[in-house]
């Protein structure tokens, strides 16, 4: 099942933090408190469920290579991709803006705690990241790049989650004065990636799969053989009927 | 008074060490990261990133009095995009493999905090000149902590400097290989580049004491 594969992978294997490191700054800002953390991501998710899907709209039918044939067989040569970054970031900044309005007018008390950060997810580099991602991966469904949008949210979600329960928990542990705040959070989300990397061979599968299809090509090959060889005695045979 | 005053040459030295993107604003952290397995695409980036927020400095320094403030950070994201444009589309055409191994991290200098942290804190207040200094004084800071991040994680990693093997080969034994030295491939994934910079900051603030936080 594509779609659960997808969402189990960019969760996990693929997480935008801790495999790409995308949306580090915001991560290493807000982290300090798990309230203004939780709000974030829930934040993040959202914009990243809207954004991603529109924008794959965008590239299909508008950016990719031979996009804009539905318009009409002359256009079908047109390739707009170089517009592609402009177009994603004029999407994302028109969002993040409704969905500022959104929770100002429904969770006034969150908009308050989160200030500054909430203008500043359409420069986070996740958002942009994750329809990048979605345009390079050449994700092929609608439906799967909504997938994408809301997995990759949850696995943001979940590093920042982590990194602030674990900040508050070391507030008061003895780390050494130079490595305190920016260091000892460096070192521990390095850690924590080692952690995910476990996540590797989630997917993939045994190795008893492998061996299957190597005899079944070679069984092929077997019968190509056969198959070209009576074709070539058929083949003589004719000729000799002829003569 | 020349073109570069003492305060102008501080506008270029102090993010060098002092006050340093990377390490002590904490901006630009995320392709920091992800480029560092190799030295070449740390040194095309870095340079990439150098003309986006020169160039980027100095045209908002240039238009900074008739940008109204409602729409300050669409003008912002505008000039950014534009310039990244240019930038992949150059990329693109004189180093195609390079580019390819940069992939989207290209596209990402767009929403580099370096680069709206820079044009918010010192473009919209600073003439056009001061501002371009400023650009090139960051971006080398970015590009310092990139390419010594680089240095490391591509000589441990895999024994090799821009592609060359300095430390002998690891097929043939020879070189260090021939005492028995191993390549940390670890030093080449991703986690690595965290707790390298990690310690980074902790020899920077281990020198600066000015710099720990409380």
């Amino acid at each position: 099942m594509e779609h659960i594969e997808l969402f189990f992978k960019s969760i996990f294997i693929d997480n935008m933090i801790f495999a790409t490191f995308l949306g580090m700054c915001s991560y290493l800002a807000v982290s300090k408190k798990v309230a203004t953390a939780v709000g974030l991501g829930a934040a993040v998710i959202f914009v990243l469920a809207i954004t991603v899907p529109l924008n794959w709209l965008l590239d299909v039918y508008l950016l990719k290579d031979g996009a804009l044939a539905w318009l009409g067989p002359e256009y079908a040569e047109y390739d707009l991709s170089f517009l592609s970054f402009i177009m994603f970031i004029a999407t994302i900044a028109t969002m993040v803006q409704l969905v500022e309005i959104i929770v100002e007018k429904f969770a006034p008390s969150l908009y308050n705690s989160l200030g500054i950060f909430l203008p500043l997810i359409a420069v986070n580099c996740a958002i942009l990241g994750g329809s990048l991602f979605m345009q390079s991966r050449e994700i092929q469904t609608l439906g799967l790049a909504f997938n994408y949008g809301v997995s990759s949210g949850i696995g943001w979600f979940l590093a920042i989650l982590a990194i602030a329960a674990i900040r508050e928990k070391i507030r008061y542990s003895n780390v050494p004065a130079p490595l305190r705040g920016l260091g000892i959070t460096f070192i521990i989300t390095g850690l924590m990636a080692i952690g995910f990397m476990s996540f590797g061979g989630m997917l993939t599968g045994g190795d008893e799969e492998k061996t299957t299809e190597q005899t079944v090509v070679v069984e092929t090959t077997q019968q190509k053989v056969e198959i070209t060889k009576e074709a070539i005695d058929i083949a003589k045979n004719e000729k000799e009927i002829k003569e | 008074m020349g073109l570069l005053s003492k305060k102008d040459i501080k506008l270029i030295t102090d993010p060098l060490a002092d006050n340093n993107p990377i390490s002590v604003q904490v901006l630009g952290i995320c392709s920091a990261l992800a480029v560092t397995a190799e030295l070449k695409p740390s040194i095309v980036m870095a340079i990439s990133v150098m003309f986006v927020l020169a160039m980027g400095n100095t045209v908002i320094s240039l238009i900074r009095n008739i940008i109204p403030p409602k729409i300050r950070i669409i003008v912002q994201l505008v000039v950014v995009a534009t310039l990244v444009i240019i930038v992949d589309q150059i990329l693109k055409a004189f180093a195609y493999e390079l580019s390819k191994q940069l992939s989207v991290f290209v596209g990402l200098i767009i929403t580099n905090c370096i680069i709206m942290g820079r044009f918010e804190a010192f473009a919209l207040a600073n003439n056009p000149w001061r501002s371009f200094l400023d650009g090139i004084g960051n971006s080398a800071g970015y590009g310092i902590i990139l390419i010594i991040v680089a240095f490391f994680r591509e000589l441990l990693g895999s024994g090799s400097l821009l592609g060359f093997k300095v430390l002998g080969d690891s097929i043939e034994k020879t070189g260090v290989y021939a005492y028995g030295y191993e390549n940390n491939g670890f030093m080449l994934l991703a986690p690595m580049a965290l707790i390298t910079i990690g310690i980074i900051i902790w020899v920077q603030r281990s020198r600066n004491i000015a710099l720990i936080e409380n």
